[in-house]
């Protein structure tokens, strides 16, 4: 991997880091309302995958999709606008955090159903394929979604029609707050693939590296007429399933020691960065300016979303019938 | 020329899918057409553009929505309108909602085609009129015509609208005939209704086979003396108001016939508007006549009181005008 692309996955996850980190603690200071669910330790997956498409790619997102729309090219600005509900938000602030998109990125959209954006990917993918375009589309789920009917129609669909989809389903080991091998037996949620005869991959989702080439090489095979694979991007979240959670949940805990200790200490960011500099890609500095970079960024992202109106009530009933 | 309502369906999707190669249709045995209404598309423009898919409801739907926002125009034929409630996800939340909850960056040109309604005697799951469901729905426009020329010229203008669309057929009429025009550009708007025949006396508001079994009615009325105004509302949502509220302030009476339930059914939505907007005009409590609150059963001595039929409506009239 050259120099420029390294770091380009650096940079996307760096910043997704830093404006989730910022979220976390604008929602701790009561500035945002609603839920917020943090991409906080599987930066890697969305950096790794999104390097590896091409602009008119689409990617269709979870209610955890900060982290997508950076990866893909977003405006950080416009984005920490829609959590702010104001009218500079990707979605006027008719969306929030778990709605975002950016259809000229080809980001369409994160949701709020658990898995109701896999056959909406599937669809942008028969779009493509029937338009010749060449486009590529990638399903982000969790393992959570897997357990939905929306996955296997969509999966079992795609199949059929060899659409160029990638099923990338970011297993951070729990639905909700309830563990894996509590809602399936299989460990391995690629091993689903098997159903649908079609093939299941898995990568290390806290390298970087490893997604961004696995994903690179599905790419290609897409474009060239292959058909639906399911990527497992094994991964772990540091943050909660939904912040404030520790409040309402009230003292509960849910996770799993061994898993929890893993999330703590390993970090695809410092994995990434250790990386670069053995491989002597760039020098630490250059790394931190890099990093200091994103976090001016971001800082400004709040100040633009601070600083911008909130929609007047003539908006509710804008962007209704066409 | 007289034709059969199936065959003015079918010529509406012939026609469409002639005029703009972004149409497309998909959906279970569509080349094979079990309703007959889809027969030889596939031959004329493809299988690529004329899909079978597997049975999966909310996969399909949501494949549409999908390729809808990335500029195609599905059609997505989904048989029954029992059958759409398994994709109610991607109906409800997804198709009309992306959008509006992304501030005005897509349109999402879907159409749904379905059959709904009793009368030939196909049981619990295959039966129910569910499209108050869709009408209890934000930005869907839902459709049900009533008569070959209707259903032609609605269809094509569904396939041109840029909104989702919900078409209901009714089950009982594709073997109807009636005249239809022969010019190829032979649209009629959504939201518009037609008074299907005139009176006086009261004024009977009804969309699909119910607007023919009020017809009836109103035939057998006319020799008591009694002019029944026949309203066809056509398209569920939005529905045509004023043309209603013309024929009450004509009439000074008002009687809804809908085969879907009483609580929360088409009806209720009619009558309530007329009793808040028209109360002045009116000569006697509006009333509506609505499907037994059961699921529609199958033999054919039950079935026929499921719904509305000519002497309950004539019987209803002649209480109200006496």
């Amino acid at each position: 991997m050259d120099k420029s692309t390294l770091t380009d996955i650096y940079n996307r996850m760096v910043t997704i880091r830093k404006f989730e980190e910022k979220a976390q603690t604008l929602f701790s200071q009561g500035q945002l309302a609603g839920f917020l669910h943090l991409y906080i330790g599987e930066e890697a997956v969305a950096a790794g995958v999104c390097a590896a498409l091409n602009d008119d790619d689409y990617i269709v997102s979870t209610h955890r999709g900060h982290g997508h729309l950076i990866a893909k090219g977003g405006d950080v600005n416009r984005i920490m606008a829609e959590l702010y509900g104001k009218t500079t938000g990707y979605c006027k602030g008719k969306g929030g955090s778990m709605h975002v998109a950016d259809f000229s990125k080809g980001m369409l959209g994160a949701c709020g159903i658990v898995g109701g954006g896999i056959p909406i990917a599937v669809g942008a993918a028969l779009s493509s394929k029937l338009r010749g375009t060449g486009q590529v589309a990638v399903s982000f789920f969790g393992d959570g979604a897997s357990n939905e009917g929306s996955f296997h129609e969509s999966v079992n669909f795609a199949a059929v029609q060899k659409l160029p989809v990638i099923f990338l389903v970011e297993n951070n080991r729990y639905g909700e707050f309830t563990p894996q091998h509590r809602a399936m037996r299989v460990e391995d949620i690629s091993s689903r693939a098997t159903g649908y005869g079609i093939p299941g991959v898995i990568v290390d989702g806290m390298d970087a590296v490893e997604v961004y080439k696995v994903t690179r090489e599905w790419v290609e095979k897409l474009r060239n007429g292959g058909g639906p694979v399911i990527i497992e991007a094994k991964t772990h979240r540091k943050s909660g399933h939904s912040e404030g959670e520790t409040v309402f949940l009230d003292g509960q805990k849910y996770r799993l020691a061994e898993e929890e200790k893993i999330a703590m200490e390993t970090d695809p960011i410092e994995s990434l960065r250790n990386y670069i500099l053995e491989q002597g890609m760039a020098a630490g500095q250059e790394l931190d300016e890099l990093e200091k970079a994103a976090q001016q960024k971001i800082e400004d992202a709040v100040t633009f979303a601070q600083n911008s109106p909130f929609p007047e009530k003539e908006e509710l009933y804008t962007d209704t019938w066409v | 020329m007289r034709k059969y309502y199936i065959k003015a369906v079918q010529e509406a999707l012939f026609e469409e899918m002639a005029r703009d190669e972004r149409v497309f249709l998909m959906g279970e045995d569509v080349k094979i057409g079990c309703f007959a209404a889809t027969r030889g598309l596939a031959a004329k423009f493809g299988e690529e553009r004329v899909i079978d898919t597997p049975i999966s409801e909310l996969g399909v739907a949501g494949a549409g929505v999908g390729a809808a926002a990335t500029g195609m125009r599905p059609i997505v034929d989904l048989m029954f309108g029992q059958f759409l409630m398994l994709a109610y996800d991607q109906v409800s939340n997804q198709a009309n909602a992306m959008r509006y909850m992304f501030g005005g960056q897509t349109t999402v040109p879907v159409t749904y085609l379905v059959q709904n309604g009793t009368g030939s005697c196909l049981g619990p799951h295959h039966s129910n009129s569910v499209h108050p469901l869709f009408m209890n729905i934000p930005l869907v426009k839902v459709i049900m015509p009533s008569c070959p020329k209707d259903a032609k010229g609605l269809l094509k203008s569904a396939i041109r609208d840029d909104n989702p669309v919900v078409f209901f057929n009714h089950t009982s009429l594709g073997s109807m005939k009636g005249e239809v025009p022969e010019e190829g550009e032979f649209l009629i708007p959504l939201g518009k209704g037609e008074i299907k025949k005139e009176g006086d006396h009261i004024t009977l508001c009804a969309v699909g086979l119910m607007v023919n079994t009020c017809l009836k009615a109103a035939k057998d009325l006319e020799k008591e003396g009694i002019h029944a105004e026949v309203v066809d509302l056509r398209t569920l949502k939005p529905w045509d108001k004023e043309l209603v509220l013309t024929s009450v302030k004509k009439t000074g009476r008002f009687l809804a016939v809908d085969e879907s339930y009483h609580t929360c059914g088409a009806g209720a939505e009619w009558v309530a508007t007329v009793a808040e907007e028209s109360f002045a005009d009116l000569k006697c409590p509006p009333s509506r006549l609505s499907g037994a609150e059961i699921p529609v059963p199958f033999s054919p001595a039950l079935q026929k009181y499921a719904v509305p039929g000519k002497e309950e409506i004539i019987k209803k009239v002649k209480e109200m005008v006496q």
